[in-house]
């Protein structure tokens, strides 16, 4: 019975992980295109150039992919705290259940009710009130990362609560204190940064995808490709170095709040100065050292303490049943920085060729960039993965226990979910991956259509441009 | 006392509002993806789905806030019910995905024979989404076994006789939602065709209101009394007497092709219903024994929400009616060839 009840929380917390990790590609795909449509869209309407114009309707076709599996998937997160984790629900849900209900109220509403004008409405509204549509939509894309960041950062280090002596109940004393806790301005930058560089390298690679086909059919790059491409390395060369910096502070603000977290990411075990940073190694959490440790000598405290002698924090500096498993996180957070690192080497790159006029005309380097489309989700990826198991074993940091948390599902119901889950997602998911890649190998046509040319024939299509409806009308006349 | 008294009384009647907005708009969505079943032609399909595809997850939107809501303001609610109704909760979930993902999918993938695929996951994703949200709701109204505050029942407990009937009513209910939104939002043979699924739709669902009616007040002593002591019945008697007026208006709007009164007479009998529901486990907000005090947050949580709700709950209500009036308008299948 022990067995069946550990098994079913392992299984819980696999699921939880999986859905979450899903979804959260396609709110940070969502919060960079939406944003880079607000930008072509200003731009189209400051400037009066159509390669604005026809890039926005590009890429709006992707984002209507991308939000509408994003609005799907999230939905079940919103009922999976309270299907998989009742006892955390109960416990911090007046903490981070009502901070849930303004992202609702302030974001998903809005996002939601924009996206219809945005997607069918170019036509039935005027163009100020169309890049308006666009614009409510981004800006619901950040509000919701405000407050869902808040909510997690509150768990990572919480503050301005009570707890209830009755029944442990998180009781909210400062609201501000709440959502404005130690991590949260850190994470909220370094999410935030993550989202438009994720999506920069996406574009990025489309762009050189169509460089490189145009190449080989012995054309002459269209205009769209080369601005997508030119804007996305910009984009590229000019976050990827604050992201890095980002990263450093939220890192020493990791060492400040959760050093045991930051030892396991750092594999190291005793407290010491003048520490080396392990390039590699593999942690072994029962003998307590890393084996086949590589290391780089005072990197560790230089990179840490921005000092040489500096003193690190070891995972023997807090009891055992206290420690997150280190081999997850010493990995997750290496490829992180460095698939990090080789971001920010492409963006360098791309300004040597844009300073050589070759930006368009290098097919390594345009190779090089459509190897690098999931760069960007991987180390976002592997970044949530380094924070969610590095606050191990506690789900509100140092109060609530994972293993406290879970709800009392038998372990029938949790391997029937979990399969029915994987199932879907990989169907569900992969056909939409499929579809999305399907539909960024056709190239950008200067004078793209509205919506994609197979709606031509159906209503779809027709409602969304009633102005083709009235000028074919007005022909007949 | 007053405060805390007070304020989750308050927020039972925002929950309730959400949800009755929750299963009248994206009832109808639902309803058109059920209707596909029964339109096999592809022209009038997309006219289905156009009448919906600007609105459909701002609908959804609205389930995502009766879930934040119970979260944040009855936390003991939602960490009983979400446990006790699992298997259906992730049912439902799932089904919405392949429902969501096909808006697009469908389009996407046209002319290949994935798209048939789409529409078959669109019509059984509403389908089995109508039938759990309907099964949740009678399993709610049956009751959950809690102990120390916890849902401890069994994980198929919810799957009764009388849930079942629950949730096929909820079915039946939301087809006719979505027929008549039809009949509001469609011409010519689509239209025509839609009228007579309503009336055949609407005097399935009036058997299925009468079923559950009669038979939730044996589930509980408490909830017979509600319906028939005094001076509760002065109160409670006008409900069944407006849903037979409703019925009676909503055949003779039907017959007589109004346009819009057979979708605000499906509107009246859903509302009707869900006040019913209300009436029937209050103050319980997990029957038969966490009342809405019982799971409430602390009073600091539910202020703090509030003053944010009377906030922005109008701001969302005023652009949401602003999206659906740039949508308004009947949509032809004529449309489909200019």
């Amino acid at each position: 019975m022990q067995n069946a009840h550990d098994l079913a929380f392992i299984l819980a917390r696999f699921q939880f992980a999986f859905t979450v990790g899903v979804h959260i590609i396609f709110p940070a795909f969502s919060i960079g295109l939406a944003a880079y449509l607000a930008v072509l869209e200003g731009l189209w309407l400051a400037t009066g150039r159509h390669v604005f114009l026809d890039l926005y309707r590009y890429w709006i076709k992707a984002f209507s992919i991308v939000f509408g599996m994003g609005v799907v998937s999230g939905l079940v997160m919103a009922y999976e705290f309270g299907t998989n984790w009742s006892v955390f629900s109960k416990k911090a849900g007046p903490i981070t259940g009502v901070l849930l209900s303004y992202e609702v109220m302030t974001a998903f509403f809005l996002e939601a009710g924009f996206l219809g004008v945005m997607l069918f409405g170019m036509n039935k509204v005027g163009r100020g009130l169309h890049f308006a549509a666009t614009c409510c939509v981004s800006v619901g894309t950040l509000i919701s990362m405000t407050w869902i960041l808040a909510s997690n950062s509150w768990m990572q280090t919480p503050r301005g609560y009570r707890i209830d002596p009755a029944n442990g109940q998180f009781l909210p004393d400062d609201w501000l204190a709440i959502i404005f806790n130690p991590s949260f301005p850190f994470r909220l930058v370094h999410m935030g940064l993550a989202a438009f560089l994720s999506v920069a390298f996406a574009v990025g690679a489309t762009g050189a995808w169509h460089l490189l086909k145009a190449r080989r059919q012995g054309k002459i790059s269209s205009e769209p490709v080369r601005v997508m491409f030119s804007m996305a390395m910009w984009m590229a060369a000019i976050v990827a170095p604050i992201q890095i910096l980002a990263g450093d502070a939220h890192g020493l603000n990791t060492l400040k709040y959760q050093p045991a977290k930051l030892a396991a990411m750092e594999g190291d075990w005793n407290s010491e100065g003048r520490a080396p940073e392990l390039l590699f190694g593999i942690p072994n959490m029962k003998t307590e050292h890393t084996d086949y440790a590589v290391g780089v000598p005072l990197l560790g405290s230089l990179i840490l303490t921005h000092s040489l002698d500096g003193k690190v924090p070891g995972m023997k500096d807090f009891p055992r049943d206290q420690r997150p498993p280190s081999p997850v996180i010493f990995f997750s957070f290496r490829i992180m920085v460095g698939l990090g690192v080789l971001m920010m080497l492409v963006g360098l790159w791309s300004l040597w060729h844009r300073r050589n006029s070759t930006l368009f005309l290098s097919p390594s380097f345009h190779r090089v960039a459509l190897c690098m489309a999931p760069a960007g989700f991987l180390a976002l990826l592997c970044g949530w993965v380094t924070t969610e198991v590095g606050r191990q074993p506690w789900t509100v940091y140092g109060l609530l226990r994972t293993a406290d948390s879970v709800s009392p599902i038998s372990l029938s119901s949790m391997v029937v979910s979990m399969t029915v889950f994987v199932i879907v997602y990989v169907l569900v998911f992969g056909a939409g991956l499929g579809i999305l890649v399907q539909m960024l190998g056709r190239e950008p046509e200067e004078g793209e259509h509205d919506a994609d040319p197979s709606h031509a024939s159906d209503i779809l299509a027709t409602r969304a441009h009633p102005a083709l409806v009235d000028a074919s009308a007005a022909k007949g006349a | 006392m007053d405060f805390a008294h007070w304020l989750p009384i308050v927020w039972a009647v925002i929950l309730i509002a959400a949800i009755t907005i929750y299963v009248i708009l994206d009832g109808f969505d639902l309803g058109i993806g059920m209707l596909f079943m029964l339109e096999r032609d592809e022209t009038r399909r997309n006219v289905m789905i156009s009448t919906i595809a600007p609105v459909w997850d701002g609908n959804e939107t609205w389930m995502v806030l009766g879930g934040a809501v119970l979260y944040g303001v009855f936390p003991g609610a939602y960490a009983t019910l979400l446990p006790a109704f699992y298997l259906p909760i992730v049912l439902m979930l799932v089904a919405l995905i392949f429902r969501g993902v096909a808006f697009e999918f469908r389009v996407m993938t046209k002319g290949t024979p994935r798209a048939g695929q789409w529409d078959l996951g669109f019509m059984i994703g509403s389908a089995v989404a109508a039938f759990c949200q309907g099964a949740i709701l009678g399993g709610v109204i049956q009751g959950v076994k809690v102990s120390d505050g916890a849902f401890s029942g069994g994980s198929l407990d919810w799957l009764t006789p009388f849930t079942i009937l629950c949730g096929l009513s909820v079915m039946c209910g939301y087809a006719l939602l979505g027929a008549t939104w039809l009949v509001w939002r469609t011409t010519g043979v689509l239209e025509a065709s839609c009228r007579r699924w309503a009336s055949r739709l609407a005097v399935g669902l009036f058997a299925c209101i009468a079923a559950v009616s009669f038979w939730t007040p044996l589930l509980h002593a408490p909830y017979l009394r509600r319906w028939t002591e005094w001076p509760n019945i002065v109160f409670v008697a006008p409900v069944p007497v407006l849903v037979v007026a409703l019925g009676l208006l909503l055949a003779a709007s039907l017959r007589k092709g109004h346009s819009r009164v057979p979708f605000l007479c499906a509107l009246g009998w859903f509302f009707l219903c869900l006040s019913g529901l209300g009436i029937t486990i209050w103050p319980y907000a997990v029957p038969p024994t966490l009342s809405l005090w019982d799971v409430s947050s602390p009073p600091s949580s539910q202020f703090f929400q509030l003053v944010g709700t009377a906030i922005l709950l109008p701001i969302i209500l005023t652009y949401t009616i602003y999206s659906y009036r740039v949508f308004r308008g009947k949509v032809s299948e004529a449309d489909g060839y200019h």
